[in-house]
């Protein structure tokens, strides 16, 4: 079980986390109406919220140090909130401002924060072998920093998924491989196109623990990669766990999900993770006013991160030419 | 050679072939920052298949000298992060030809760190390959695609043509804080089984020294024509210009050295002074390295004398049979004769 400090921080961030996504849905709408355009408004591009996945994120992230790496995916906000990327420079980034945290350049999918060495990108499972990479300096510098990559369960069918994996193990790197499971690579069900029930079993095949994760729970989350992340500060190795998680947006915002069986997506609103966190936090004693207290001031760092990421000013133009080469 | 880093350099009597040069400056570095480290396919016990290594596993150890499995994206991956954690990684890939296997690792990836960082996190790594082809192993071992990887930014993109360079642009090139594709043509890389254009077994000082990226060399001066080459086609423009000697025409020579950064201004200042210009590069034609000189002349107003041309590998695979495959490659016969229609229209 979680230790209480920890449960309480879990709970802030996941409510961090669905509060900044819940503050970029009518931001992007700005300007997309009553024609949907992705390219209008003060969000343009393609948008890919985190609401539903939270518990990958904060379950994960509760045991990592400013000195641990993580790379995320295209989806990359609550693993970015969680990992204790600036918020500020996070929320301009995604508005396109000069005070983001790559002035501009990168945008949604492409969040840099060296200080907590967080990176992600657009393109599935490249975070892999940046993190091997990482892990690997950190074992040849004589560190105990780990380096985490997420992953959707679609990644799993990527090459990039088995050399990673492998090479990890060949090197036998403190690497954490974390499966997000949200069911669908946009619209294709994992069903349809993963031979194998259960990702996790695939580490077998790289010779590393796998650990299959139901339930979409912060505590069972917590649980395992707790053991995992210690596991690889020891010096024992990589390891990958699959997380059974969900989906409660598109794929991107915009998607009309017609691939969905009726019904599916109120079945999962039913079990939000986040209610059901509360819920069970109460039964295990925790005060309401405490938890009260953690929502409010998650929402506002948010509001004020959003506030001023919208009165920032956008970058000069020309500034599109700097920092192309170091 | 005379490039001015050879003149300037202190003189040594020993001569190197580049793959020594390669693994010496390699060795020097690893000596001198406990930050490089170098990965690859058959590059610890075996010293790389070109040579490139040799030596170093013996000397640095496994931990620094990582034979990889066949796993490109995964390795060139971790090279990314394994910079973008401060460390100097040096990568080998074989043959630029298995690039396509891994190439989002590269022009998604490493290219791409500094920007999408804001310049937060660099990406420091050097990514080594052979080039080229003229010795019949056909069409995915005998590419140079030098255009394609200069085509990209946030790539530096280096072709030594002879042992002095490659090691002065080897050092160069893990000191620079960005990616760099370091190409070595096959042609003149010094392995016995590959046959090897002695130009390019030079002397090369022992010590330290670098032979900076972007900087293009004259290696022959002359006043009618302009020949522009990089890697092997230097050599061929070399050969070309004493045949053109004999029959009256002096040709100067730039070894371009590196196509990212490109030296557009020490090819135009020769050009303003002889007036003519032939590009000489075994890449495909299209859209390469050939095209972007004659359009940084031309946008740059330089009076000519006569149309710029270009010599090139034609828009098609390379071909195995020997009959074939030298049809199509630019040779020291072809330079000449190319050049003399612009001499003598």
């Amino acid at each position: 079980m979680s230790n209480r400090s920890d449960r309480l921080w879990m709970y802030g961030t996941m409510v961090k986390s669905r509060h900044f996504e819940a503050l970029i849905k009518p931001a992007y709408f700005e300007g997309k109406t009553p024609v949907f355009n992705m390219a209008k408004g003060p969000l343009p591009g393609e948008m890919h919220l985190s609401d539903g996945q939270e518990p990958c994120a904060v379950g994960v992230c509760a045991h990592l140090r400013p000195g641990d790496t993580v790379t995320a995916t295209h989806r990359p906000h609550h693993v970015a909130i969680a990992k204790g990327v600036n918020l500020d420079a996070m929320a301009a980034e995604i508005f396109g401002k000069a005070t983001g945290l790559s002035g501009g350049r990168g945008g949604h999918m492409h969040l840099f924060d060296a200080r907590v060495n967080f990176a992600c990108s657009g393109i599935i499972a490249q975070g892999l072998g940046p993190a091997v990479g990482a892990a690997l300096a950190s074992k040849l510098r004589g560190e105990d920093h780990v380096a985490v990559a997420f992953l959707g369960e679609g990644a799993a069918n990527q090459g990039a998924f088995h050399e990673a994996l492998n090479l990890a193990s060949v090197w036998k790197v403190p690497a954490i491989f974390v499966i997000e499971d949200n069911a669908y690579g946009i619209s294709v069900a994992k069903r349809d196109c993963t031979a194998v029930a259960r990702n996790a079993d695939r580490a077998a095949a790289y010779a590393m623990p796998g650990h299959f994760i139901p339930g979409n729970d912060p505590d069972a989350v917590y649980a395992v990669a707790g053991e995992a992340i210690a596991r690889a500060r020891r010096g024992e190795g990589p390891s990958l766990i699959e997380i059974e998680t969900c989906r409660l947006e598109g794929h991107f915002m915009g998607d009309a999900e017609a691939y969905r069986p009726a019904g599916e997506v109120e079945r999962l609103k039913a079990a939000d993770p986040i209610p059901a966190y509360r819920d069970r936090l109460l039964a295990d004693g925790f005060d309401a006013a405490d938890l009260d207290t953690a929502e409010t001031d998650a929402r506002a760092v948010v509001d004020a991160a959003f506030a001023a990421a919208r009165a920032a000013a956008y970058p000069q133009p020309e500034e599109a030419f700097d920092h192309v080469f170091a | 050679m005379s490039s001015p880093e050879t003149i300037t350099a202190p003189r040594s009597a020993r001569r190197l072939t580049i793959a020594r040069a390669i693994s010496e400056a390699i060795g020097q570095e690893m000596e001198r920052d406990p930050a490089v480290l170098v990965m690859g396919e058959d590059i610890g016990k075996l010293g790389g298949v070109f040579g490139t290594t040799t030596g170093l596993l013996e000397k640095f150890g496994a931990e620094r000298v990582r034979d990889t499995p066949i796993s490109e994206t995964a390795f060139i991956g971790a090279a990314v992060g394994l910079a973008a954690s401060g460390m100097r990684p040096i990568v080998e890939l074989m043959f630029v030809d298995f690039f396509g296997v891994c190439m989002d690792a590269i022009y998604n990836l490493a290219a791409k760190q500094s920007y999408f960082s804001g310049g937060q996190v660099t990406c420091p790594m050097v990514l080594m390959t052979s080039v080229g082809g003229g010795y019949g192993d056909a069409g995915q071992h005998s590419q140079t695609l030098y255009a394609t990887f200069g085509h990209l930014p946030g790539l530096k993109v280096v072709i030594p043509s002879n042992a002095h360079d490659a090691k002065g642009l080897m050092l160069a090139a893990i000191r620079d804080p960005n990616p760099v594709i370091f190409m070595y043509h096959k042609a003149l890389q010094g392995m016995g089984w590959l046959g090897t254009v002695q130009r390019s077994i030079t002397d090369a000082p022992e010590g330290d020294y670098v032979v900076p990226l972007g900087k293009a060399a004259i290696v022959r001066e002359g006043s009618d024509i302009t020949l522009v080459g990089l890697g092997l086609s230097v050599h061929h423009a070399l050969d070309a210009a004493a045949r053109l000697e004999k029959q009256g025409h002096s040709a100067e020579v730039i070894d371009l050295r590196s196509i990212a950064p490109l030296d557009r201004e020490t090819v135009r200042a020769s050009v303003r002074k002889t007036g003519r210009l032939l590009v000489v590069d075994d890449d495909y034609m299209s859209y390469g390295v050939g095209a972007e000189i004659i359009a940084s002349v031309c946008e740059a107003g330089i009076p000519l004398r006569a149309a710029p041309r270009r010599i090139a590998h034609p828009d098609i695979p390379v071909p195995f049979t020997p009959v074939m495959e030298h049809f199509v490659l630019p040779d020291a016969d072809k330079v000449a004769a190319a050049a003399l229609t612009i001499l003598e229209p």
